[in-house]
């Protein structure tokens, strides 16, 4: 990283002036990363990072080429520049390919904390043990990890594009274990370090680690549930990689296809992507230096809209939303800021509803069965409960579910008033849910 | 670049740490993506730096830098111990490695055809051509090919006195095509030679060329057509053949991961969870297997993703004995882990650039080959089903319970491949499945698969690993999860 915006934009500069392109676009990426792991309520791994990397795409007519380096010397960056165009030159034409992006305002956002980027390893180390502390005194055993990182964004283009963002973020997660089969969990994350509770946290995944021992078997079959918000969050990032992006529309394999203006979900339901909501890592421009809008998905349970980059907004005649990823990338597209709307009911609310059902603290590797059907795939983990007249009685042992997400948030009963930020591959914000029925399909090994 | 290397090792060691390994690495690659007949994105890329890695105290530090001078060398250096003297605050047991002989040599993968030098609009008209070839056929809606490779030379020097430079290539691609019914909301996808990123080895352009990916264009484009109106597979207690690439999707998930030693001492259960290969299940006859399954971790199999000349601790590539007649003889281990077990590491550390944390990584784990032909395999079964390629898989958090989809099945009807069948799904707890395989194809059948995208660690990894393995037959395997 470098120590102030001017080294950057220089950069950019020199790039943009070495380039014989018909259009020229740069994005630097630098970074200061730490993270500090904990296992068996020791620190084992504990890395730090410091990198940049500048990737040029060079446009001839309709050819386009991307070269990307971490080397920033003179020689360097004329290297990648001609790299990119002489890769441009020795292709096919994309006729589809109209052109970069013109620039556009970026309203900015609060997202970056010099606290953060400040952090030691001392104190997160210091952070770790508050977890560590309390699951030693209760007799279990903790294992996560709680990493700081600061980044400088920046996309400059021979269009006129300039687009330069410092940003932070911090998280922490762990997973408290009690004995093989009990276990609690616990994720932040802030654009502050100093803003997470790690005291809370501890709290969080050690009672729920003991809440967790001794799990019961239970019958396989479809049961209402309360999902917390972590799993509610992955439900939401399956989603998403499932066909919220223009390119799944256009190419005809999204669930989204001819549902626009359609009641796919609960009406209480609505999921929305927006780079400004302080609720999540505020991100104001992709990386196409296009701002970030606020596109709701699903208003009111109705399919209302996907996210666009400039080639696909281009293709289709559409606004740019403002969500490209790094050239060159064949998925398009993708939410990145993707949050649900908080509802009005307490945690003590969401299971009163609940006659017989499961609390499912969060999922374990997730993943789609079939797209379009919005069928996913996993395991529950880390405090999974029997519900019964309102309140959480056993700890069941894991359980295999098989559901299509659609079908679950069309059968919402009532959304949770708390929100939590959650980061796997997508960074998601989300409440915890009611739902109707959900299917669990198979049992834990043994 | 010696230079920065040593000045980071005499730095840390002068700052009190016990043991220094630094890294010198450069990635270089290049990747085509062609989709629907146009040329999606032709990119390449050079990534270099530098890794110091510590042990102070008997804790862990590590660092590492994209700039790679003398000046930075010591920064890094002097951070990685002062990351070392903040792991010793929340410390559990003092850090020891086995012992390692210093090691000194070169490695580079061996191979005909430099992918590098091969001219790019041959390899990207390569992929346009069997673009064509899929879109020839009536109904196929999405096509996509991609090809990638890659060279990554590296130094390895140690507060040991091993010093080590090596150079990997790897080579790989596939293509698949896609049939979609927006009225039924069915979309049916196949690829060759594999799904979900390519078939790669440590190997040159050869392998890209002996793919002949042009002349089964058509085919995959037909099968995925006609995918799109089979019948749903049904559900049941089955016998069930599976063909090499999803066998060894099956040992990458249910043997791979749970052999990796670092998960089941628990080092990575705040994230993807621990092992149910506990520690008292070795050498102790645990059955993980019938009789003829036979698993192994061999980084030294010529071209295979996962070969290489020394690990990323300097310990040389070597073939370990992972189950043995069914039984469970072995683990994936490390310098740090093995001794827990009073063993020494076979050489199973990676990262997968110079700014990560090398860890324990699947070299190549394979299941052996049998006895069978495939064709007498089928002929064999008089009631069953035969599955081809993965396209969604799961697996619980100690590798126990897994759920696994394929892209095409076959009903197999008094030993003859009968009516194609859609959206085949199988599940099963780890060691009952293996117990029940009965059969297991030759060597003439056995390949193996690379896997490019092996995700692992805090921050992520993603790693090149390799599985061989041939068609092989389950019994009672429950398939199917009804309509939908």
């Amino acid at each position: 990283m470098f120590s102030d915006e001017t080294i950057v934009r220089t950069l950019l500069q020199k790039v943009l002036s070495h380039s014989q392109a018909d259009q020229t676009e740069v994005v630097y990426l630098g970074t200061e990363s730490a993270l500090t792991r904990f296992a068996n309520n020791g620190i084992h791994q504990n890395v730090a990072e410091s990198n940049h990397e500048l990737r040029v795409r060079a446009v001839l007519g309709k050819r386009v080429g991307v070269a990307t380096t971490n080397r920033l010397d003179e020689e360097s960056l004329r290297r990648v520049t001609e790299q990119a165009l002489e890769i441009a030159r020795l292709q096919p034409e994309n006729p589809e390919f109209h052109s970069l992006p013109e620039p556009q305002p970026i309203v900015p956002a609060a997202g970056y904390s010099d606290r953060t980027a400040q952090f030691s390893p001392e104190e997160r180390a210091q952070r770790v043990g508050i977890i560590v502390r309390l699951a030693r005194e209760r007799g279990l055993e903790a294992a996560g990890a709680f990493s700081t990182n600061a980044s400088q964004v920046a996309v400059a283009s021979s269009l006129g594009i300039y687009a330069y963002e410092p940003r932070t973020d911090s998280e922490c997660h762990a997973v408290v274990m009690a004995d093989e089969r009990g276990s609690g969990y616990t994720q932040r994350m802030s654009t502050d370090a100093s803003a997470l509770d790690f005291e809370a946290m501890a709290r969080e995944a050690v009672e729920k680690a003991q809440r967790s021992r001794n799990p019961i078997d239970i019958p396989l079959g479809e049961y209402q549930v309360v999902l917390e918000t972590y799993a509610v969050g992955d439900m939401l990032q399956n989603l998403i990689f499932m066909g919220l992006s223009a390119t799944a529309v256009q190419e005809e394999r999204s669930f989204m296809n001819g549902q626009f203006g359609k009641q796919l979900l609960d009406p209480r339901v609505t999921i929305y992507d927006d780079g400004h909501d302080p609720a999540g890592l505020p991100r104001t421009f992709d990386y196409e230096g296009m701002p970030k809008q606020r596109i709701v998905m699903f208003d009111h349970g109705i399919a209302n809209a996907v996210v666009y980059d400039s080639f696909t907004a281009a293709r289709e005649g559409k606004s740019n939303t403002g969500h490209a990823l790094p050239a060159p990338n064949s998925f398009g597209p993708i939410p990145t800021n993707t949050m649900m709307e908080a509802g009005d009911a307490s945690m003590e609310e969401l299971l009163k509803g609940v006659e017989r059902g499961l609390y499912v603290t969060r999922f374990h590797y997730t993943n789609t069965v079939h797209p379009v059907k919005t069928l996913f795939t996993g395991m529950t983990r880390d405090g999974t409960f029997l519900i019964e007249r309102g309140e959480l009685t056993s700890p069941v042992k894991n359980l295999r579910f098989t559901q299509s997400i659609l079908e679950a948030l069309g059968d919402v009963q009532a959304i949770g008033r708390e929100r939590v930020q959650c980061s796997d591959y997508l960074t998601t914000v989300a409440p915890a849910l009611r739902i109707g029925r959900f299917n669990f399909t198979g049992i834990t090994g043994s | 670049m010696r230079d920065v290397a040593n000045r980071a090792l005499n730095i840390a060691q002068q700052l009190g740490a016990s043991y220094v390994d630094v890294r010198l690495m450069e990635h270089t690659a290049e990747g085509i993506e062609v989709k629907n007949g146009r040329v999606e994105g032709v990119s390449g890329g050079a990534s270099a730096g530098f890794n110091v890695r510590v042990i102070v105290n008997g804790a862990w530090g590590f660092a590492s830098s994209a700039r790679v001078d003398v000046a930075e060398a010591e920064r890094v250096a002097a951070y990685a111990v002062q990351i070392a003297r903040a792991s010793a605050l929340v410390t559990g047991e003092p850090v020891q490695l086995s012992p390692l002989t210093p090691q000194r040599g070169y490695y580079s993968t061996p191979m005909e055809r430099d992918p590098f030098t091969v001219p790019l609009n041959k390899k990207v008209q390569l992929l346009l051509d069997a673009d064509a070839a899929m879109r020839s056929v009536q109904g196929v809606a999405i096509t996509s090919g991609e090809m990638e490779y890659s060279r990554e030379h590296k130094i390895f020097i140690s507060s040991e006195g091993s010093d080590i430079e090596q150079e990997l290539f790897d080579t790989g691609a596939a293509i698949s095509a896609s049939a979609v019914d927006p009225s039924s909301s069915e979309i049916q996808t196949r690829s060759y030679p594999n799904s979900f990123g390519r078939q790669a080895g440590t190997i040159g352009y050869e392998f890209i060329e002996a793919m002949d990916l042009v002349n089964h264009g058509a085919r995959i484009g037909e099968e995925a057509v006609k995918l799109l109106t089979a019948k749903q597979c049904p559900s049941g207690l089955k016998t069930i053949i599976l063909d090499g690439p999803q066998v060894a999707l099956q040992v990458h998930e249910s043997c791979g991961h749970p052999i990796e030693l670092d998960r089941v001492l628990g080092m990575e259960a705040g994230f993807v969870g621990k092992s149910f290969l506990t520690i008292d299940k070795l050498n102790s006859n645990y059955r993980y297997g019938s009789d003829i399954v036979n698993l192994t971790a061999d980084a030294t199999i010529p071209g295979a993703l996962g070969t290489f000349g020394w690990d990323d601790e300097g310990v040389p590539a070597q073939r370990t004995a992972i189950v043995t007649n069914g039984i469970f003889t072995g683990y994936l281990m490390s310098r740090d882990t093995a001794p827990m077990l009073g063993l020494s590491s076979n050489g199973c550390v990676r990262a997968d650039g110079w700014n990560r944390l090398p860890m324990i990584r699947m070299t190549n784990v394979s299941l052996e080959p049998g006895a069978w032909t495939l064709a007498d395999l089928i002929a064999d079964t008089d009631d069953g089903i035969f599955m081809s390629i993965n396209k969604s898989w799961s697996i619980d958090d100690r590798r126990l319970n897994f759920q696994f989809g394929v892209e095409m099945a076959y009903e197999i009807k008094n030993g003859k491949l009968g009516e194609v069948l859609k959206n085949a799904t199988y599940t099963g707890i780890t060691p009952q499945f293996w117990g029940s395989c009965d059969a297991i194809c030759n060597r003439d059948e056995w390949t193996v698969w690379g896997t490019p995208n092996c995700g692992k660690g805090e921050p992520m990894q993603v790693m090149r690993t390799g599985h061989g393995a041939a068609p092989a037959r389950f019994r009672n395997v429950q398939v199917g999860l009804g309509n939908w």
